[in-house]
């Protein structure tokens, strides 16, 4: 925040110093720091300043009642000797290592087929495009009831009519997770899709033109054209989808919200752990650290796809 | 809501400026958001105000799941409440935050509360001293569906024996082995983890916790209380965890033939238009041993109301838990009065409905929570590992023993 005044007075001054008016570019540079002045103050005060404060409190044992003292690193160590945070940490990979692969791999493979369809391709994008505009909460509910045991659960009555044994669904530790996670994947689709599409369409006709040309089989201008020139499109949805699924929350709290992040923590992710430590038992400084560790994740992961899928 | 909330502080603002040359004192009381306890809150007000013209109260209420985070923000803020609504739960939590200031005993004679009250309002006792009184108090039942177990040609139980022999009659299964429709719902997040915890394991000759307030159910009483409950699925197979989402839902559905649940569950049932229902107390043991458990939302002062704020706020917290005023709560909410006299009266005590609870109050534990989510899900867990990961009993009963000492050790702190 403090940087903001120092950045405006240096320019001035330096366009002070060697003439007494301000040259053409320098009021440029005042006009477009004054402009960026309220969002940076704005985003430092709403953004940068509780982020740091976190890190703070994560050495602390405040609990929102009682003053805050300093506890060192006893918040950390507590995080990693629980198995809870271990079982919950699993769960958070989980959801990112299953759900970005096969949500982009879908997406993809969707976006590329429809993109030839002419029949009805507004009508079809549209469709596909439908729940990514539904609320989580409301989507939610709806496969939470589809997964019911019968005589309710509409999957299960399928099951029961071809005669094979009713799953149990969400109330199984096994088969919770997935069944969470089509959710999740099915919620992100038609985003992903509509992104992949305006990739796909930015490829310009004339490559594939002389591809065909030359006799390129489809196979071969789909792995030495498309699937290089979309690159950029790919970097961004796999960094976009990991974030999200490292941040998943709607769809689990939803669909346990009896048991939130149950049956026996099978599907809770690190944000609900977060949410529950916060504002269920009101240990901030627990729940603090539980945030560093979150960000941390994201940090990482969110470089090292930038650095994997760099252009070299 | 947020319109509530503007019509509330502008009735305030109105009857303010009325009152203004009076020098009216002007109180806020908080609660959580809940349809009939606000408009009964809003009766008690208008009629507290008629009686003392010198002071306003300004309800403000928020949704119930950012109650808790708004007093306790507000406290750390230093604007809270005159008079607030809690969980009888959470005063541990809200004593020690200091949001909470001890009844002053020459208003409030604690013999004088212990002679009318129901024996629980003990939980809210510290140290001599009490933080509160509720208007109203809740207890549980069995609430039975008089069309399946009429279908069944069976009986409400009365004793646990009769329970499973009724539930296993009024089970409906389809060919593929599932149930279509519970004898007895199962849900552990629902009311089934209190019904374990004050009621099965002491049924079992066993205490829950310890006169210090650790857990004391990892015995053979809390093993054979965990069987019990688990054995309804696995043996007896009358009920399943899960089963139509919610066992509310599934007896509101007509698929259940019983359901454990509270008062507070009357205002749900009462629309049910296919069938018709009945209460009956908790199943006593062979030896005719019952137990209920009983909880509350109390009111206390807040820590900021002094002087005539605080003369002002001790008259509105009498008014409210008046006998007058838990007869309006009982009319407008449906809950029960928290004194004797007021609920052990002949009206309702011949109420079918009302009866059972009443009856139950009389041998009522509370259970002291320290972080009651935390130590529901506990519960909850300690049934799930072996229902669903076939643990041993044992083991899973002293785990979950384990795990909520360390959350009420954490609390001792």
């Amino acid at each position: 925040m403090s940087n903001i005044p120092d950045i405006d007075a240096k320019g001035a001054t330096r366009k002070g110093r060697t003439g007494f008016v301000l040259t053409q570019s320098g009021r440029k540079v005042i006009w477009a720091w004054s402009f960026l002045a309220l969002p940076i103050v704005f985003y430092s005060w709403i953004r940068f300043y509780p982020t740091l404060s976190a890190f703070w409190i994560s050495f602390t044992d405040w609990d929102l009642l009682r003053p805050a003292t300093f506890v060192g690193i006893a918040n950390y160590q507590k995080l990693f000797a629980d198995p809870i945070f271990w079982k919950v940490f699993g769960n958070t990979f989980a959801y990112l290592i299953i759900g970005t692969p096969i949500s982009l791999l879908l997406s993809f493979t969707i976006a590329y087929f429809l993109d030839r369809v002419t029949f009805m391709h507004s009508f079809l994008r549209a469709l596909y495009f439908l729940p990514f505009l539904t609320t989580a909460a409301a989507m939610a509910w709806v496969w939470r009831w589809f997964y019911q045991p019968i005589p309710i659960g509409v999957i299960n009555g399928i099951l029961s009519n071809l005669h094979i044994p009713a799953q149990q669904f969400l109330r199984s530790p096994a088969q919770a997770l997935p069944s969470i996670m089509v959710t999740g994947i099915w919620a992100g689709l038609g985003f992903q899709i509509i992104i992949f599409m305006a990739g796909l369409r930015a490829i310009p006709s004339t490559y594939y033109e002389a591809a065909r040309i030359d006799g390129l089989g489809e196979w071969a201008i789909l792995r030495k054209i498309t699937l290089p020139l979309l690159k950029p499109t790919t970097v961004f949805l796999v960094v976009f989808s990991s974030i999200g699924f490292l941040r998943i929350f709607d769809q689990v709290y939803n669909m346990t919200s009896n048991d939130p992040g149950g049956p026996l923590n099978s599907t809770k992710p690190l944000v609900m752990m977060i949410y529950q430590t916060a504002f269920s038992s009101f240990d901030m400084g627990y729940a603090a650290a539980q945030t560093v560790v979150l960000f941390m994740i994201l940090l990482a992961v969110s470089l090292g796809q930038l650095f994997v899928l760099r252009n070299r | 809501m947020r319109k509530g909330f503007l019509l509330a502080s502008l009735v305030a603002g109105v009857s303010f400026m009325a009152l203004s040359s009076a020098q009216a004192v002007e109180i806020e009381y908080w609660q959580y958001v809940f349809e009939t306890r606000v408009n009964a809150m809003d009766q008690l007000i208008a009629n507290f105000e008629k009686a003392n013209p010198d002071i306003t109260v300004k309800q403000v209420t928020f949704p119930y799941a950012d109650y808790q985070t708004k007093v306790i923000a507000s406290q750390a803020g230093g604007n809270g409440p005159d008079v607030l609504q809690f969980f009888y739960g959470w005063l541990d939590k809200f004593q020690q935050g200091g949001v909470l200031q001890p009844l002053d005993s020459a208003m409030f004679p604690t013999d004088a509360i212990e002679a009318d009250f129901f024996p629980i309002v003990s939980a809210i006792k510290r140290d001599g001293a009490y933080y509160g009184l509720p208007t109203a108090v809740r207890s549980l039942a069995l609430f039975y569906n008089k069309k399946l177990l009429d279908e069944a040609g069976v009986q409400p139980p009365t004793t646990l024996d009769e329970l499973i022999d009724v539930a296993t009659k009024t089970t409906k299964t389809d060919g593929g082995g599932n149930i279509t429709s519970e004898g007895l719902t199962m849900d552990m997040a629902g009311q089934d983890h209190q019904w374990w915890r004050e009621v099965l394991v002491r049924q079992m000759g066993g205490e829950p916790y310890d006169a210090d307030g650790n857990v004391a159910y990892d015995s053979d009483a809390g093993l054979k209380a965990l069987n019990f409950y688990t054995d309804l699925q696995t043996v007896h197979k009358v009920g399943l965890t899960g089963f139509m989402d919610e066992g509310q839902a599934a007896f509101k559905a007509g698929l259940a033939a019983m359901t454990i649940d509270g008062t507070f569950r009357l205002g749900a049932f009462r629309p049910i238009s296919d069938f018709e229902w009945g209460v009956v107390e908790l199943p006593a043991n062979a030896e005719g041993v019952r137990s209920n458990y009983a909880s509350y939302f109390a009111n206390g002062i807040g820590s900021s109301a002094t002087g005539e704020k605080k003369a002002a706020a001790e008259k509105f917290l009498a008014y409210i838990s008046s006998a007058e005023a838990m007869q309006v709560w009982l009319d407008v909410v449906g809950e029960l009065p928290a004194r004797r006299e007021a609920a052990l009266t002949e009206a309702n005590l011949a109420d079918p409905i009302f009866a059972p609870f009443l009856k139950g109050l009389e041998y009522a534990h509370t259970t002291t929570f320290v972080d009651e989510a935390a130590q529901r899900q506990g519960a909850i867990d300690m049934v799930n590992r072996v229902l669903l990961e076939n643990q041993d009993p044992k083991a899973s009963l002293d785990q979950a023993a384990a795990a909520e000492q360390a959350i009420i050790d954490a609390a001792k702190k």
